[in-house]
């Protein structure tokens, strides 16, 4: 690990002991917030006592359907879309302006129209992910080097050729970041959905614990999640940290 | 096989070529009308001022651009749009592709052709062997140097077994030692193979060091305004450079090109901030 | 392909979304989905009542006050992170890291320290908002051009010069990218804060609106934060565009 990453465990170490001592010595209140040990304690209690199994299946569930329809359609339609300039130049306004529209706004329509249950949920993580990948998949198939494609007309590839040995694999390292977006936001969009509006699955166990006063329960969820959160998201990084070596930063 | 030395292996007659108007601009006219006569075996250099569409003379020999006017051909064989067997290009710019090893770069375009295994692994190994690049077989382009890749890319082309081989300033991005020893390679790959050869380049000392014949281009719409023999011997490489004839035949390239080098500067220098620039209305 | 042929390539996209809204209508009937029209219709009666007014007073003012935290915040943060090669190291890859979990689940917590009220609702806008104008200022300042400094030192410029004729123009088109960004994830942060435990708000209407199966205000508000945020992206985009367009 670099110098720079011996300091960033320290100063979080620091933070996370910090919260630790002012947990337990009652500098904190303990209506609000418990210690980070408990947390985890708590954690690894409504892991074990099988009583969000439910919950947890019901979320991973959604999020793996989610995900898989917003990388594949996404890329899908990012293809066909990068085929035709025309509808591409017509599309570049609606995909400029999609992340900046709160799709929570959109969550009470999904309710009415699809009722409560993972229904809902999968069509709102699929939208909030899919954008991602067809952006990802347009900026990775533009920015193939110019170079690489006339070296394919001198090697005289067809046109299936030259997508399937040039094109995609110069566009992975954009690929891949647009799977590792449209991962992460479809997470987000499951719990958020289940959070607000949903009758089960991880968030909406979250949101339970608060309405109860169920604190211990509540903090030992949420770590959960940006635990997990956490991890995956350090695992697809050093994954593309190994590709970005191995292919040098161009 | 022996070859007739003077017999034309590719040529331009009456080759234009002009780029369509994008909106509200003007097409661009970047080259010709020129005629031009490759001789087998030869190594033909192009130099030019910049913009004055070299390039496009590359694309249009090459086959990757049709003329818009005039005819191209190769071996007897019209160009077209496409880019005929028998013609190897090595670009400019870094072409080798990060997500193959040195090796699968170079054996490439042999497999896309369907030749056997054993036969990809010796043209291959012979291929990395000449080019210094036996070593890295299992590296990938991102863990050599900007000048290795280039003697990647030159192998991929050299293993294909090419009878014209052109380069576009292969050498642009390399620093001038390593520029120096590329071109000794280059001298010595051509011998070895008999390929006929067209570099362009920038560098005056590369092309009259490299070649038997340069031409040299005018600004936009570039054509040739003289053609120099240099008369070296086959065997050449780059301590050439000590011979008193060297100088006399770069200081005779750069009298042609200096008026176009001129004009092309003045080309890019948009005329309003000329006149507002008090030094240059001062001068004038 | 001239700019009035693409205008009209995406008013046609435009009308492809809206037929394809009426559709729905015409399918589903006025229990799904209501019409174009209907909604745009709702929109306008909507705020012609004068109990509507409060509500999007709520959510406006908690937006301003997040949004106003998180450019102050972010910028200054970023700004002073970034000035510091190993800080900027350090503090980068926290604020990616907070920036793809999903912070939602943090809204009970949020809660809990500031209440039910606006402040909440300010709080969480400002949390959403922040990470990326951090990240954004964080990496303007820390990939500056090293020699457009040198040259700064070769002219003798005092620090204060440096600031004001060199990292201020150098470092604005980025900072700018991350306000655009941080803009939208304000009013994101916002919204969910309304639609959680809030007593006021668009979001509480909408969450009203769903118990009451009133499909029209929920499209009708829908639509009004749609235009918005739309609004707001387009005017920041050009700019952002026209900023970046010098380098």
């Amino acid at each position: 690990m670099s110098g720079a990453g011996w300091i960033r465990l320290v100063v979080v170490a620091i933070m996370v002991g910090g919260l630790e001592a002012a947990c337990r010595l009652g500098a904190l209140p303990a209506t609000a917030i418990i210690a980070p040990s408990e947390m985890l304690r708590a954690m690894v209690e409504a892991l074990t006592s099988g009583e969000i199994a439910t919950d947890i299946r019901l979320t991973f569930t959604a999020v793996a359907i989610a995900a898989s329809l917003a990388v594949a359609g996404g890329f899908v339609l990012g293809f066909l879309i990068h085929l035709s300039p025309r509808l591409r130049a017509a599309l570049d306004p609606l995909l400029a302006a999609y992340y900046a529209i709160p799709h929570v706004a959109f969550y009470p329509l999904l309710i009415v129209v699809f009722g409560l249950g993972i229904g809902p949920l999968i069509v709102l993580a699929t939208a909030f992910g899919i954008v991602a990948m067809i952006i990802a998949t347009l900026t990775g198939l533009d920015r193939v080097p110019r170079v690489l494609m006339r070296t394919a007309r001198v090697h005289r590839l067809s046109p299936l050729q030259e997508m399937v040995l040039v094109r995609l694999p110069a566009a992975m390292p954009h690929l891949l970041s647009g799977v590792k977006l449209a991962l992460s936001y479809a997470f987000i969009g499951v719990i958020a959905g289940e959070f607000i509006l949903s009758t089960a699955g991880v968030g909406h166990a979250i949101a339970y614990a608060y309405d109860n006063f169920d604190n211990r329960r509540m903090y030992g969820l949420i770590v959960f999640v940006i635990g997990f959160m956490v991890v995956v998201n350090t695992m697809v990084l050093l994954w593309e940290r190994r590709l970005a070596q191995r292919r040098g930063a161009r | 096989m022996t070859i007739d030395r003077t017999s034309v292996h590719a040529a331009l007659a009456g080759v234009t070529r002009v780029y369509p108007a994008r909106a509200g601009q003007q097409p661009v006219h970047a080259l010709g009308p020129l005629d031009l006569e490759l001789r087998h075996g030869e190594f033909f250099s192009v130099v030019g001022p910049s913009g004055c569409g070299k390039s496009t003379l590359l694309d249009v020999l090459s086959g990757l651009a049709p003329p818009s006017d005039g005819q191209a051909s190769f071996e007897g064989k019209a160009l077209g749009d496409n880019v005929p067997d028998g013609i190897g290009v090595v670009f400019q710019e870094d072409a080798s592709f990060p997500w193959l090893t040195v090796g699968d770069n170079v054996a490439f375009g042999l497999r896309r052709r369907g030749t056997d295994p054993a036969e990809i692994r010796r043209r291959v190994d012979y291929a990395l062997g000449f080019m210094g690049l036996l070593a890295f077989a299992q590296a990938y382009p991102a863990q050599l140097s900007g000048g290795m890749r280039q003697r990647v890319c030159i192998a991929r082309t050299l293993v294909m077994q090419p009878r014209l081989i052109l380069l576009d300033e292969p050498f642009g991005a390399l620093d001038q030692q390593t520029r120096l020893l590329m071109g000794d390679e280059l001298l010595r790959l051509w011998r070895e193979t008999g390929a006929t050869v067209m570099l362009i380049t920038h560098a005056l000392d590369e092309a009259n060091l490299l070649s038997d014949r340069i031409g040299v281009m005018s600004a936009r719409p570039g054509r040739f305004i003289a053609i120099v023999e240099t008369g070296w011997s086959r065997d050449r490489d780059s301590t050439l450079a000590e011979d008193p004839r060297f100088g006399a035949v770069s200081s005779r390239l750069w009298s042609y090109l200096r008026p176009e080098s001129l004009r092309a500067l003045g080309q890019q220098v948009p005329a309003a901030a000329q006149s507002a620039d008090p030094l240059m209305s001062a001068a004038q | 392909m001239t700019i009035a042929a693409r205008g009209r390539d995406s008013i046609l996209v435009l009308i492809a979304i809206l037929a394809v809204w009426q559709a729905i209508n015409l399918v589903g009937g006025d229990n799904l989905m209501t019409s174009p029209l209907a909604t745009v219709q709702h929109a306008i009666d909507m705020m012609g009542q004068a109990r509507f007014w409060p509500h999007l007073r709520e959510t406006i003012t908690a937006y301003l006050a997040a949004l106003a935290i998180a450019v102050l915040g972010g910028v200054g943060f970023g700004v002073l992170l970034g000035a510091h090669r190993l800080t900027g190291d350090v503090a980068e890859p926290i604020f990616v890291a907070l920036y793809s979990i999903p912070k939602v689940t943090l809204y009970p917590v949020i809660l809990l320290a500031f209440g039910l009220g606006i402040q909440a609702k300010i709080a969480f806008g400002a949390l959403h908002g922040i990470i990326p104008i951090v990240i954004f200022s964080l990496n303007a300042v820390r990939q500056i051009n090293r020699t457009w400094l040198r040259t700064a030192r070769t002219m003798s410029l005092t620090p204060l010069q440096t600031v004001r004729h060199v990292i201020i123009p150098a470092t604005v088109p980025e900072i700018f990218s991350g306000l655009r960004v941080g803009a939208a994830l304000t009013l994101l942060g916002t919204m969910l804060g309304e639609l959680f435990a809030s007593q006021r708000g668009l979001g509480f209407l909408l969450m009203t609106a769903i118990d009451l199966h009133d499909v029209k205000t929920i499209m009708a508000i829908a639509l009004l934060i749609t235009l918005f945020s739309v609004a707001m992206n387009t005017v920041m985009l050009t700019l952002d565009r026209r900023l970046h367009a010098r380098f």
